[in-house]
C-alpha cells in the first residue's frame, strides 16, 4: 500500500486546523525526541463537547497529517467518544496502514490531544480516556 | 592498486540477492551494522553443528579446538589492527560495552572530584553518555573539544581543553553522521603530551580502513565486530598490555580467575580477566572469519573503493536541487569516510527514508545517535543517511539518486 496516498500528501501540504488557539480549554505540547516529531494540540471544550480543535507542529508528513485529519475529525464529538479513540481510529481515519516503524508518528496527535483531555480540569476522573 | 570485484564479493552476502518490497535490496545503512559473507555465517552454524564445546576447560578434541579457534580469532584481530599481542584484546558485546569497560573499571579507580575528562562534540552517544555518567557520579567536569567549518575538530578548542590537563580524552576516529575521519595519532600525541590516557572510538574506522593502534599509540581502541562483517555480540576492547594489566576487571565469576580459596582469589591472566563467564564463543570465532574476509580483499582496496563510491555519491547528490549534503566538504583520502548524512528541503528524513524503502532501498534516518550533534550544533530535527562498505554499487547510487526524485515528486517539489 502507498503510504503517501494523495490524502496523506494534500494534508501535509496543506494542513487544517494549523497554528495557535488563542484561549484554549485545553491544550498539550509533545514531542518525539527519537523522530524530530514535535506537537502541541489546543481544543475548545464547551458542554462536554470539543467545538475547535487545532495543532501546530512540525515532523514527518504522517504525523503532520494525521494531526490534521484528527483536528477535523474530533470537532463536534463529544469528549467520551474521543476518549473511546485508538491506534485503529488513527489508521482508518488515515486510510493507511503505517506499519510498526511509523505508528508512533500516525499516533502522536491523537497521543497528544489526549494529554491535553486528561490536563482538562473538568474531564471527569473515571478513566474515560483509554490510553493508547 | 587493483579494484575490488564486487561482483564476486556480492555473490558471497545471500542477503544481497534478496528483495525489499519487490525490489533488488540495496543496503546502504552499513555504518548501522553490515552484512554477513556466507563464510561467516557458515563459521557459526560450523561451531554449534561440528565442535560446540565450552573453551578453556575441556580436556577432550572438541573443547580444544573451540579454544583454539577462539583464541585465534584474537590473533587475527590483534594483526588487522596491529596489537602487540592477542592478550591485548578483550572480547565484549560491542564498542558500547568496550568504552563501558574502561568507563566503569579504569574511571571508577582514577577519577576524581573536580578532574577533567573530554571528548569531542561529534560523539556517538556510547562515546559520550559513559563519561557523562562517570563526570556525574564522580564530580568530576566533562569538556568538549568543539566542531569549526565543516564540522571539523577546531584544534585552537583542542589545545585550549587539553591545557586542562584532562586524566583522559576519547574521541570518534570516524565519525558516523558526518563521515569525518580524525587524525587520531596527531590527537593522541598532543594529548599524551597533556598527561591525558587516549581511548579511540574505531567502531566506523575499524571495518572501513587500515587501523594501526600502535602507530596511533592510543592507549584504548574500541571496535564492533557487526559493523565489519562479524555478528552482532561480539565486539573488542584493544589496550596496551600494562595498563590492562593495572585495570581492575569489571565483572567476575568463572574463566576470569587464575585460582579461588575460600579466602582470597588471584586474577587470570590477559586478556581472560576480563571476560569473566562463558564467552560468546561463537560470535568471536566468526569475527575471525570476518577478518579473514576483510583480509582476503584488502582494507586499502576497501577503502578505495568506499572513497570512490562517495565521491560519486556526493557529485550526485550535489547537484539535486533541495538536497544538502553535511559533512567535510573537501573530499581527499584522509577525508571523509564512506558515510554521506543529507536531508532534503521541506522534507522530514523519516518520508525520504519510507519512500526508499519502497524502492527497496535501505538508509538510516533519524539522529544517528549524536543527537547533539544533529539537533543542537546542525540544527536539523533528523538526518537521512547512505553509507557505503565494500559490496555497494555506483548503480544502489543511482538508485538512491532516482529515489530522491521520487520522494520529490511526490511531495510535489
Amino acid at each position: 500500500m502507498d503510504m503517501y496516498a494523495e490524502e496523506i500528501i494534500s494534508h501535509y501540504e496543506y494542513p487544517h486546523n494549523k497554528g495557535r488557539m488563542e484561549r484554549p480549554s485545553a491544550s498539550f505540547h509533545d514531542n518525539n525526541p527519537l523522530c524530530g516529531d514535535d506537537m502541541t494540540i489546543y481544543l475548545k471544550i464547551s458542554g462536554q463537547k470539543i467545538s475547535e480543535a487545532m495543532f501546530d507542529g512540525s515532523g514527518c508528513a504522517i504525523s503532520m497529517a494525521s494531526a490534521s485529519m484528527l483536528t477535523d475529525e474530533v470537532k463536534g464529538k463529544s469528549l467520551a467518544e474521543v476518549g473511546e479513540m485508538d491506534a485503529r481510529s488513527i489508521i482508518s481515519m488515515l486510510g493507511i496502514d503505517p506499519g510498526p516503524a511509523r505508528l508512533k508518528c500516525a499516533t502522536l496527535s491523537l497521543r497528544t490531544l489526549k494529554e491535553a483531555l486528561l490536563s482538562y480540569r473538568k474531564m471527569p476522573a473515571d478513566g474515560s480516556v483509554r490510553e493508547l | 592498486m587493483r579494484r575490488i570485484d564486487v561482483g564476486a564479493i556480492r555473490e558471497d552476502f545471500p542477503i544481497l540477492s534478496t528483495r525489499m518490497n519487490g525490489k533488488p535490496l540495496a543496503y546502504l545503512d552499513n555504518a548501522a551494522t553490515s552484512q554477513k559473507p556466507r563464510q561467516v555465517i557458515s563459521a557459526i552454524s560450523e561451531y554449534y553443528g561440528r565442535y560446540n564445546a565450552n573453551i578453556h576447560r575441556g580436556i577432550y578434541k572438541i573443547a580444544e579446538e573451540a579454544t583454539e579457534k577462539y583464541i585465534e580469532s584474537k590473533s587475527k584481530l590483534a594483526r588487522m589492527i596491529n596489537a602487540g599481542s592477542s592478550r591485548e584484546i578483550i572480547y565484549t558485546r560491542n564498542a558500547t560495552e568496550s568504552i563501558n569497560l574502561v568507563a566503569l573499571s579504569w574511571g571508577e579507580a582514577n577519577i576524581r572530584r573536580g578532574d577533567h575528562i573530554l571528548i569531542t562534540e561529534m560523539e556517538h552517544h556510547s562515546n559520550m553518555v559513559p563519561w557523562m555518567v562517570l563526570a556525574r557520579r564522580k564530580g568530576a567536569v566533562l569538556d568538549y573539544v568543539r566542531l569549526g567549518k565543516d564540522y571539523n575538530l577546531e584544534m585552537g578548542s583542542l589545545e585550549k581543553e587539553l591545557s586542562k590537563n584532562p586524566k583522559i580524552m576519547a574521541f570518534t576516529h570516524a565519525s558516523n553522521v558526518l563521515g569525518t575521519v580524525n587524525d587520531a595519532r596527531s590527537i593522541t600525541t598532543k594529548a599524551h603530551k597533556a598527561g591525558a590516557l587516549v581511548l579511540v572510538d574505531g567502531a566506523q574506522s575499524a571495518p572501513h580502513m587500515g587501523v594501526d593502534v600502535r602507530g596511533i599509540g592510543c592507549d584504548l581502541f574500541a571496535l564492533s565486530g557487526h559493523k565489519m562483517l562479524g555478528p552482532t555480540g561480539i565486539g573488542a576492547l584493544y589496550g596496551k598490555e600494562e595498563l590492562l594489566e593495572r585495570m581492575e576487571p569489571l565483572l567476575t565469576g568463572g574463566d576470569m580467575i587464575r585460582s579461588v580459596t575460600y579466602e582470597s582469589f588471584e586474577w587470570n591472566e590477559l586478556p581472560w580477566k576480563f571476560e569473566a563467564g562463558t564467552p560468546n564463543i561463537a560470535g568471536g570465532i566468526a569475527l575471525g572469519t570476518a577478518v579473514d574476509y576483510i583480509n582476503k580483499v584488502g582494507i586499502g582496496r576497501i577503502r578505495a573503493h568506499e572513497e570512490s563510491l562517495t565521491s560519486y555519491a556526493i557529485e550526485r547528490m550535489g547537484r539535486i536541487k533541495g538536497v544538502k549534503i553535511f559533512g567535510a566538504s573537501d573530499h581527499d583520502a584522509n577525508g571523509r569516510a564512506g558515510i554521506v548524512s543529507f536531508a532534503v528541503d521541506g522534507i522530514h528524513p523519516h518520508d525520504v527514508s519510507q519512500i526508499f524503502d519502497g524502492e527497496g532501498i535501505a538508509i538510516r534516518a533519524g539522529h544517528h545517535c549524536a543527537m547533539p550533534l544533529v539537533t543542537q550544533l546542525i540544527k536539523e530535527p533528523a538526518l537521512s543517511r547512505m553509507s557505503f562498505y565494500l559490496y555497494n554499487t555506483e548503480e544502489e547510487v543511482d538508485r538512491a539518486v532516482a529515489a530522491i526524485d521520487k520522494v520529490k515528486r511526490t511531495f510535489k517539489l
